[in-house]
């Protein structure tokens, strides 16, 4: 049973990595909007199209 | 109030348009007009719009190439109707260095940035459109809209795009934005809520090892572990309770310092004794190597009390944010006529001065009080002081700042701006009676803060009295009593059933504001209605046509729709929407004339439309005497169609009542309630509504004063009033009243001022409010009998020494989530 001397350790830099990543999400503004991201995803084959517009247009005037 | 109507009636129809309506814009979902015939090529397939406004929106959309939005969209989208050219003048304004100070944010030499709040917004498909479009905008950088607050963070390259062709931009696909002040009370909301949530999840997340932990150590107990072990586990235990204890559960230690040094007995004081001293013997018990630990308990304590302060909290904000409307009841810009009287310029209203002479606009707000100087209009100052019909002013009169100018184009000039307008006074009014609103007596508090007190005298004399009796044992069961008798469940019995509550209302369209109106419902005796916009629909409704032989009444609607299309006055209004399909004829040269009227040629004839003095000043013909007769008994206001020589036809308007506010008021007297009707409008018009609704205390012409006046004097004598209102005229009662309800087309004080506000905007929803708050409190009872059942029946338990610590850690759990569970109930 020795080894939850290192398991234990291993489970709290976890824990730790994980409050690290919750606080910058919280501080990043992840949490602000809950509800729109649920419902952008549904559209995002779309944006990739308007991406690739866009940046084709990019490409045509650096030519 | 035009946006309030397609509201309501894009939700109705937005199903319809769902299963293929054919007689419903395409774009808004509002009923076509029979004559008109508009298409527009979208999906494969021509789709009607209802006016050239949905039309040059839907245009803008499909050119731009998200014809898509239609697909995914849930809702309809906001009418084109009331684009006005307006807007494009108005939103230059914001390009002026001097008005860009206040909200544009420079990130460097072209790079701009602000924020936008967006009107018009009915499903996450308006977010996508919105995006989308303006990304595509040569010159915007980065555009990110919040779906939950509706605003929208742009910025852009100042060289390459002026922040009013942004405005301009979204406003061609039918949406409002402005930019707005990213105050400082918002900043600390948004940085409080991501403080509570950081805290939340610190005590969740260390909770949660330390529990894992403990259950260890429980099962351990149980099947023996070796001693190496079990230290190793406590250790563990006490250092991940560190971060709860210094971090998460800090606020409720700083709030019972406070409540301390004011010398009071709040919730977090017990609350912060208990933790604390479960910290303390814990340590002891793991320095020493001997006793019990309570790790366990004390974080999750600290987890559901910052559970349920963070949706509380939420609730809040939420509803605060939602309130903040685009509107503002002054407007931003003025045009200023120079001293020669020939230029004019377009200035920031704030920059005006006393003697400075202003021009309006029809359809535009009056920017501050002033004199009228030159030009004759009818003003609408219905938001002030509840009149329903707008005033005809000539030179000389009185102009109120927020009135709003109807028919003709008028100069002012201006005698008191900022603090000194009426609009600013109404507002110190409100202030003034915010500080006399009768503080609400919280059950939950005031029982709360009497067992609280009773709790520690209690937990002081076990302690003392086992010390005498067995020093062995009374710290372990002085603790016992403190975990037991702790409040947890009591101080959770409110907030829980609160909370959830008031998720519920938010989805049906009530917003609650205070969560303590909830409570305070339930003791209402007298509704004290507002008639204009509460009552009734807020706008004219044309109610009957007179026409004179030989002229029939469809070709006299005709001929005065065609003229009155040209007109922004609500009567003018009313008479176009009632007409629908008219035969215009050719209809030129449409003046309109001082004094309330018009006249237009149509086929070489004059016609004339308005008062009935307009009319006998331009017509020879006489007025019917049984016309005049009419009126008095049955309408709110009349106009006169005639000719030079022939007098062709009555047309009267009343304000129409809401649908349901017979239904409700029926209801709420049944309930065992006084209704009473108070209006700002004249007595003629209260009566009427008094009658058609059955409300018996019927008092008129009431300034917004005396309204207070006359609601405080009810709460003299006893009674606890709910008042339901709209107008600014509204908002200082509405301050002053118990318990408020705002409607959803309310003016921006008016819903500021309210405890609750209507989104879904039909009176029967008050009805709905008073079961929601009769249920609350049913399920606050419950909680809180049980809470006070398990608190008094656990303390002399343990109070005897029958209960061990741990057992009163987990009973105090399990009662806790009784009671969360409970308040759940609610939600469904």
């Amino acid at each position: 049973m020795e080894i939850i001397y290192l398991l234990i350790p291993i489970s709290l830099l976890l824990l730790g990595l994980i409050v690290w990543i919750l606080l910058w999400a919280v501080r990043d503004g992840q949490y602000d909007d809950l509800e729109g991201p649920a419902h952008q995803i549904l559209m995002d084959e779309d944006r990739i199209v308007e991406d690739r517009i866009v940046d084709e247009k990019r490409k045509q005037a650096k030519k | 109030m035009v946006s309030r109507v397609s509201k309501s009636e894009g939700m109705a129809l937005s199903a319809a348009s769902e299963t293929g309506a054919a007689d419903a814009c395409f774009h808004c979902g509002l009923p076509l007009p029979p004559d008109l015939d508009l298409r527009l090529a979208i999906d494969g397939a021509g789709r009607a719009m209802c006016c050239h406004g949905c039309l040059a929106v839907a245009q803008a959309i499909v050119a731009a190439g998200h014809e898509n939005f239609y697909r995914v969209r849930t809702e309809t989208a906001p009418t084109g109707r009331e684009l006005v050219p307006d807007f494009i003048r108005e939103s230059e304004i914001y390009d002026a260095a001097e008005i860009q100070k206040q909200y544009v944010h420079r990130l460097d030499a072209d790079s701009r940035e602000t924020s936008l709040i967006l009107e018009g917004i009915t499903c996450a498909a308006c977010i996508w459109l919105i995006e989308q479009y303006i990304a595509g905008l040569a010159g915007v950088e980065q555009v990110r809209v919040n779906y939950a607050t509706q605003r929208a963070l742009v910025r852009w390259n100042d060289s390459r795009i002026r922040l009013s062709q942004i405005l301009q931009s979204i406003r061609k696909i039918g949406y409002r934005a402005l930019p707005y002040d990213a105050n400082q009370q918002q900043e600390l909301h948004r940085r409080q809520r991501g403080q509570q949530l950081r805290r939340l999840a610190v005590a969740g997340l260390f909770g949660m090892q330390v529990m894992m932990l403990s259950i260890s150590l429980y099962a351990g107990a149980w099947s023996g572990m070796e001693q190496s072990f079990t230290h190793f586990f406590r250790w563990l235990s006490l250092g991940l309770t560190l971060p709860v204890m210094f971090y998460a559960a800090i606020p409720f230690f700083r709030s019972a310092w406070r409540d301390l040094t004011q010398r009071r007995v709040g919730m977090d004081v017990p609350v912060s004794v208990a933790i604390l001293i479960a910290f303390a013997s814990s340590c002891m018990a793991t320095f020493s190597g001997d006793g019990e630990i309570y790790f366990d308990s004390i974080v999750m304590f600290v987890f559901f009390l910052s559970a349920s302060r963070y949706f509380e909290n939420m609730a809040r904000q939420r509803c605060a944010s939602s309130v903040e409307k685009l509107v503002q009841s002054l407007p931003l810009t003025a045009t200023r006529v120079q001293e020669n009287g020939d230029t004019e310029a377009t200035v920031p209203a704030a920059t005006l001065a006393i003697g400075d002479r202003v021009l309006i606009r029809p359809g535009e707000t009056v920017p501050a009080d002033g004199r009228l100087v030159a030009g004759f209009s009818a003003l609408d100052e219905s938001l002030l002081n509840g009149e329903s019909n707008p005033l005809d002013k000539q030179p000389g009169d009185r102009l109120l700042g927020g009135s709003i100018n109807v028919t003709n184009p008028l100069q002012m000039e201006v005698s008191a701006v900022g603090a000194d307008t009426v609009m600013a006074e109404i507002q110190r009014s409100i202030e003034r009676a915010q500080a006399d609103k009768p503080p609400l007596a919280r059950l939950a508090d005031r029982v709360a803060a009497r067992f609280i007190s009773i709790v520690l005298f209690i937990v002081a004399a076990v302690a003392i009295f086992w010390w005498i009796a067995d020093a062995d044992r009374w710290f372990d069961i002085a603790l016992a009593v403190l975990i037991v008798s702790c409040p947890c469940a009591l101080s959770l019995a409110t907030p829980t059933a609160i909370s959830a509550m008031l998720g519920k209302m938010q989805a049906r369209g009530l917003l609650v504001k205070r969560a303590a109106a909830l409570e305070k419902l339930n003791q209402v005796t007298h509704v004290v209605f507002d008639k204009t916009g509460t009552l009734t629909l807020g706008k004219p409704v044309l109610r009957q046509v007179v026409s004179a032989a030989p002229h029939d009444s469809a070709e006299c609607l005709g001929i005065a729709a065609a003229m009155e299309q040209h007109s922004a006055h609500p009567l003018a209004r009313a008479l176009v929407h009632a007409a629908g399909d008219f035969a215009g004829g050719d209809l030129s040269a449409v003046f309109s004339v001082a004094g309330g009227g018009l006249r237009a040629r149509i086929d070489q004839v004059d016609y004339f439309i308005g008062s009935f003095e307009f009319i006998s000043r331009n017509s020879s013909a006489e007025i019917p005497a049984q016309w005049l007769e009419n009126i008095d008994a049955e309408a709110l206001s009349a106009v006169i169609l005639a000719r030079a020589d022939e007098v062709m036809a009555l047309f009267t308007f009343a304000d129409e009542l809401r649908d349901d506010a017979v239904a409700t008021i029926e209801s709420l007297r049944a309930q065992g309630k006084s209704v009473i009707l108070m209006s700002g409008d004249r007595a003629a018009a209260a009566q009427r509504v008094a009658m058609q609704t059955g409300i018996e205390d019927c008092r008129a012409d009431l300034t917004p004063e005396k309204k207070m006046e006359a609601v405080q004097g009810l709460q003299a004598e006893n009674a606890v009033v709910l008042m339901v209102g709209d107008g600014i005229n509204d908002a200082p009662v509405l301050a002053v009243a118990d318990v408020s309800i705002a409607m959803a087309g309310a003016s921006s004080l008016a819903k500021v001022n309210a405890d609750i506000v209507l989104i879904a905007d039909h009176l029967g929803a008050i009805d709905q409010v008073f079961r929601m708050a009769a249920r609350t409190r049913r399920v606050i009872r419950q909680n809180m009998t049980w809470a006070l059942l398990y608190n008094f029946g656990a303390i002399p338990a343990a109070a005897i020494g029958l209960v061990a610590p741990w057992l009163a850690a987990i009973g105090m759990s399990l009662s806790s989530l009784l009671v969360v569970i409970n308040a759940m109930r609610l939600t469904r």
